[in-house]
């Protein structure tokens, strides 16, 4: 049979693939930019993925969904950044809580809706773009959110380094102390960030349960988060490679299974095992980069902030 | 001193525990069970926790029940089991292949609780074994397959390379080439039981490469949306009807009934007469069911296939019946002979015309 494979359809899945990862990890970043470290994507993003999803079905607008998937996410990152940021639970447990608490809740929250399915969201048809035979399909051819994902990771990039909020955002993460002593409001900053974060973790869930699968699962999101997660380590905290590597390890999961479906003889076991080993590869390429600074996670990451000198 | 207080910490922990011990006898049978995915995936998972409704239906306040559910196959799983059994349950159904370890390693520690682990072969004391034949379902569903696509191209999700998932590839693909010479299978091996997203996009991988028709051996009904979308593709129902996505995509459905099973062993251990056994059953005694065969299946290939489960079920016909040959071409069954429960147990081989190897 050989190498079948349609690379159009490969490339064009492959930005519906890693658009869930890809949202959740840019919240993810901008909350540990500010210094804080958010476990709960998982959780967040499933309780989007249920919000959006009921939402949608309700009103019969997806748009709706996500905008509601968002609120969703949000309010949950914000019971995480009231224990954390006023009541200074550690950040690791009250993360890890987060995402058990979501599992819990999105099930309870979906129970009516197993089995139903969502109002379909329109891909959007760009009069000649979408016609041109080869790039038409893979980059014009796509729902709305996909774009959305990648103007943020743009507008993210553009707010940490061109922005005076930015500047700040990143003064906090590294320093609270010295923030602090600048006048800047350390709690407000990180409840902004960890609320960010929050709602694009519901967008990137609602992504799954409106588009991607499209239907309600229970723990449906199946470890996406955690996979979030990781990416912003491997992209060393930058908006940039966030994209670079959420779309290195959605495109190499569907390479796999569109290899394995094609019949090549390549192992399967490679083959399944290869979005984990290449992203280790690429981890090892980007930390021997003599630019080691580069690599440092913001300096007071997972630090709690007292306001008591 | 210290040494007096640890011992008398000691101590007390072995009061308590036998205490937990002597707590067996009176009070409500507790039934455990271990779940691999959520009690809401529509599938594998749904089915077993119908099975415990079933059981507290069927007993009221004479049984308890527990279960926890997505219990990772590995590790977490002997910690999951063993809080079970400190919990006082005095049976503990363990319904996912990759339980068939830790289920034994805790049943050695707890010989008083009985367990009972699914789709395994390893057995103890206080461990048994009970599996359904889901090849038998399979037969049916290769046979619709093989009548109804027009691609000549059959996609078939698989989860793990066990013995349970490739009898059910062979089957299907034996059942489909029977009726349609020209079929070709083309395998996705998933590596997961449960990730909706995963298995959306496997069945799109499939459906690309120009399979009409998609079997899958994971248990969400994720790739059911995918071939809605894609239309024209049908598929089957996995371990649970699927019903809402009847009656196109999905045709038909394999549906695990453990309701009788279950309340079957429950009583078994109410009335003491438990005892560590080995059962298989499929569509005859009612552990396999084939779900309605939907309008979108022409008539004919409809009676056909109602024809072949009621053969299946009376025993007048195995779904590994030969001749057939291996994939590497060597005999393994002579003309009507029959592939016995062994050999089909612990099955690693594909049969013969199947593309692509099996993974380790």
């Amino acid at each position: 049979m050989g190498l079948s494979i349609q690379i159009d359809f490969l490339l064009a899945t492959l930005m519906v693939s890693s658009t869930p990862i890809l949202l959740a990890a840019i919240g993810e970043m901008v909350t540990e930019r500010s210094g804080v470290l958010n476990l709960g994507v998982e959780g967040m993003m499933i309780v989007g993925a249920i919000c959006g999803f009921a939402i949608a079905v309700e009103t019969g607008s997806p748009f709706l969904g996500f905008v509601f998937a968002a609120i969703g996410g949000a309010l949950l990152s914000l019971v995480f950044g009231f224990l954390t940021q006023y009541l200074l639970s550690n950040q690791v447990a009250t993360g890890l809580a987060l995402t058990l608490f979501g599992l819990g809740l999105s099930s309870l929250m979906g129970q009516g809706y197993i089995g139903v399915k969502p109002p379909s969201t329109g891909q959007i048809n760009i009069p000649v773009l979408s016609d041109l035979p080869y790039l038409g399909r893979i980059l014009f051819s796509h729902d709305l959110m996909v774009y959305f994902s990648l103007v943020l990771v743009a507008s993210v990039w553009a707010f940490l380094k061109y922005t005076r909020a930015g500047l700040i955002l990143r003064a906090v993460g590294e320093s609270h102390d010295a923030a602090h002593a600048l006048g800047y409001n350390v709690i407000f900053v990180r409840l902004s960030a960890i609320a960010f974060g929050g709602a694009c973790a519901g967008l990137g869930g609602a992504y799954l349960s409106l588009v991607r699968v499209p239907q309600w699962t229970e723990g449906m999101t199946a470890g996406a988060g955690w996979i979030a997660l990781a990416i912003v380590v491997f992209a060393s905290w930058r908006a940039g490679r966030v994209l670079l590597g959420a779309y290195l390890f959605g495109g190499i999961t569907v390479l796999q299974l569109n290899l394995q479906a094609a019949g090549v003889a390549i192992p399967v076991e490679l083959l399944s095992m290869s979005p984990y080993l290449i992203t280790i590869l690429v981890l090892v390429i980007i930390s021997s980069d003599r630019n080691r600074a580069a690599l440092s996670a913001p300096a007071s990451l997972g630090r709690a902030f007292h306001a008591s000198h | 001193m210290k040494k007096r207080t640890f011992l008398a910490s000691v101590a007390a922990a072995a009061f308590a525990t036998a205490a937990f011990a002597g707590s067996h006898g009176d009070g409500p049978v507790k039934a455990g069970f271990i779940y691999v995915g959520p009690v809401g995936d529509g599938g594998w998972t749904f089915e077993h926790h119908q099975g415990l409704l079933a059981v507290q239906e069927h007993f009221g306040d004479k049984v308890e029940t527990v279960f926890q559910e997505s219990v990772p196959e590995g590790a977490d799983a002997e910690r999951a089991m063993t809080q079970m059994a400190l919990q006082g349950a005095d049976i503990i159904f363990t319904t996912s292949f990759g339980y068939m370890d830790p289920t034994i390693n805790v049943a050695a520690k707890f010989p008083d609780v009985k367990f009972e682990h699914a789709t395994g072969y390893k057995r103890a004391d206080n461990v048994s074994t009970y599996s359904a034949r889901f090849y038998e379902g399979r037969a049916v569903q290769g046979h619709i397959a093989g009548s109804m696509t027009k691609t000549n191209k059959i996609g078939y999700i698989a989860s793990f390379p066990i013995p349970e998932v490739i009898r059910g590839i062979n089957s299907a693909y034996i059942h489909a080439k029977k009726v349609n010479p020209d079929i070709e299978f083309s395998v996705i091996w998933a590596y997961t039981w449960f990730d909706p997203a995963k298995e959306a996009d496997a069945a799109k991988a499939l459906i690309e490469n120009g399979a009409d028709v998609v079997l899958q051996h994971t248990d969400s009904t994720a790739p059911q949306a995918a071939a809605e979308t894609a239309g024209n593709v049908i598929t089957f129902g996995q371990a649970s009807d699927m019903g809402e996505y009847a009656p196109s995509p999905r045709v038909s459905s394999i549906i695990d009934n453990w309701a009788p099973y279950y309340i079957a062993r429950v009583q078994a251990v109410l009335d003491g007469t438990w005892t560590s056994v080995d059962t298989w059953d499929g569509i005859g005694p009612g552990m396999v069911g084939i779900g309605e065969i939907s309008d979108a299946v022409p008539a004919d290939v409809k009676a056909e296939a109602i024809a072949l489960r009621d053969s299946l079920a009376s025993g007048s016909y195995h779904p590994f019946t030969g001749p057939l040959n291996k994939q590497d071409g060597s005999a393994w069954l002579g003309a009507g002979e029959t592939a016995d429960d062994g050999t089909l147990a612990g099955m690693s081989f594909y049969v013969e015309g199947i593309n692509g190897d099996i993974p380790n």
